[in-house]
């Protein structure tokens, strides 16, 4: 878990603004409050992301919700089939 | 490796915009966040990444098309590793749940599997029954899973479990935590949540049962001469004494130095095996080397049978 300063530095080039907005508008979701926001590994690999399909992948702000909407529900899919194929996998 | 005007498709005298725009078309098409799973796509994002850092920086396009520097240029930083958190434990804090409606839940699945295999998995309807059983995985560091650590997990529900990681965990191990998966149902006692740990390599250390390798750079003068060097253990730096005339592939070993005693094994050793490292061309040791008789002249590949 590291705090807002330390993911300024891992992530150069990242505007404070735009960390701000996209937690203000639930793209990413750091523990802790305002001020003393937490971020786990997967908030900064999420941020990096978000950054890389912006400004490498050409998906401007407004069409970004619609993107991490979907990826989000690809991943969901991808981790409960993978829970299903655990177990099942195990018995051969 | 690649030549990167051809992985991503342009002439050798294509401008900057022409390679950005050629890259970030074929990124489009490849990024691994959107072919999870897809290890050619990945294998094909990293290429053309690797030749749009070449092509996009002029300094080192130019070496590049002197020759200079062949096509891998130097290693470079690694990519979007947001998959690896999706797609575990901790990708369930952007999971549907609250924040949209229509996603998956545990009963869709189950009512796919109930009806597939017959139904009835958890009996009567009202009788009490013990929740089942929940699988996740958890990816941790070389040195957590050696020296042990506590590592929080997110669960669906935005429940989070602390996971006690013992000293001396393997790649594989399944930790079970009781009655941490689904609750009970009528009363009945929740199940356990079976969590399989997922070691990462090392940059340098490797496990081996109880015992760690590893390979220790020295200079020509520590080998020769011998003296103590600081090596890195997986329990902090320890000063090591190099006997004098080691050769390379000499192996030191570090007695208790390898995965800490746990669950009644008795800690492991830590060996490190010597490797020269002549350093920067040095014009005053190639001079000295040029001059000197050595006192016992040998001959090291005595041994091999040269045609």
């Amino acid at each position: 878990m590291i705090g807002v300063e330390v993911l300024l530095t891992v992530i150069p080039g990242l505007p404070k603004s735009d960390l701000e907005r996209w937690i203000a508008n639930n793209w990413i979701k750091p523990d802790g409050r305002d001020g003393a926001y937490r971020f786990a590994d997967i908030d900064v690999a999420r941020v990096k992301l978000i950054l890389e399909l912006r400004d490498e992948l050409e998906v401007n702000e407004a069409a970004l919700p619609v993107v991490l909407l979907l990826l989000d529900q690809v991943y969901d899919l991808r981790r409960q089939i993978g829970r299903i194929n655990a177990p099942v996998s195990r018995r051969d | 490796m690649e030549d990167p005007y051809k992985a991503l498709g342009v002439a050798k005298d294509a401008t900057a915009a022409q390679i950005r725009s050629a890259y970030r078309k074929l990124a489009k098409q490849h990024h691994p966040d959107l072919n999870p799973g897809d290890a050619k796509s990945e294998q094909r994002f990293k290429t053309v990444s690797a030749a749009n850092d070449l092509l996009s920086d002029p300094d080192r396009r130019g070496r590049f098309d002197r020759g200079e520097i062949d096509a891998s240029g130097q290693p470079q930083a690694p990519r979007s590793s947001y998959r690896e958190h999706a797609e575990g434990p901790a990708g369930a804090r952007y999971g549907p749940g609250a924040a949209y409606s229509g996603g998956w839940d545990e009963d869709a699945f189950a009512d796919i599997f109930g009806s597939a295999f017959g139904g009835g998995a958890r009996g009567g309807r009202d009788r009490p029954a013990r929740g089942r059983d929940e699988r996740y995985t958890l990816q941790t560091d070389f040195l957590s899973a050696v020296n042990g650590a506590t590592q929080r997990l997110t669960l669906p529900g935005d429940r989070a479990l602390d996971a006690v990681i013992p000293s001396g965990t393997t790649d594989g191990q399944v930790l079970r935590l009781r009655g941490q998966g689904e609750a009970g149902h009528n009363g009945g006692p929740s199940g356990d949540a079976l969590i399989e740990i997922h070691v990462a390599p090392h940059a340098f250390f490797e496990r081996d049962g109880r015992d760690i390798r590893m390979l220790l750079p020295v200079t020509l003068a520590e080998a020769v001469l011998g003296g103590p060097v600081a090596a890195p253990t997986p329990g902090g730096s320890v000063q090591l004494r190099i006997p004098p005339h080691s050769d390379s592939g000499f192996e030191l070993r570090l007695r208790g130095r390898g995965v800490p005693a746990h669950g009644g094994h008795p800690a492991g050793d830590l060996y490190a095996r010597l490797r020269i490292m002549v350093g920067p061309p040095d014009p005053a040791l190639e001079a000295f080397l040029k001059t000197w008789r050595p006192a016992k002249p040998f001959e090291p590949r005595q041994t091999m049978e040269l045609p």
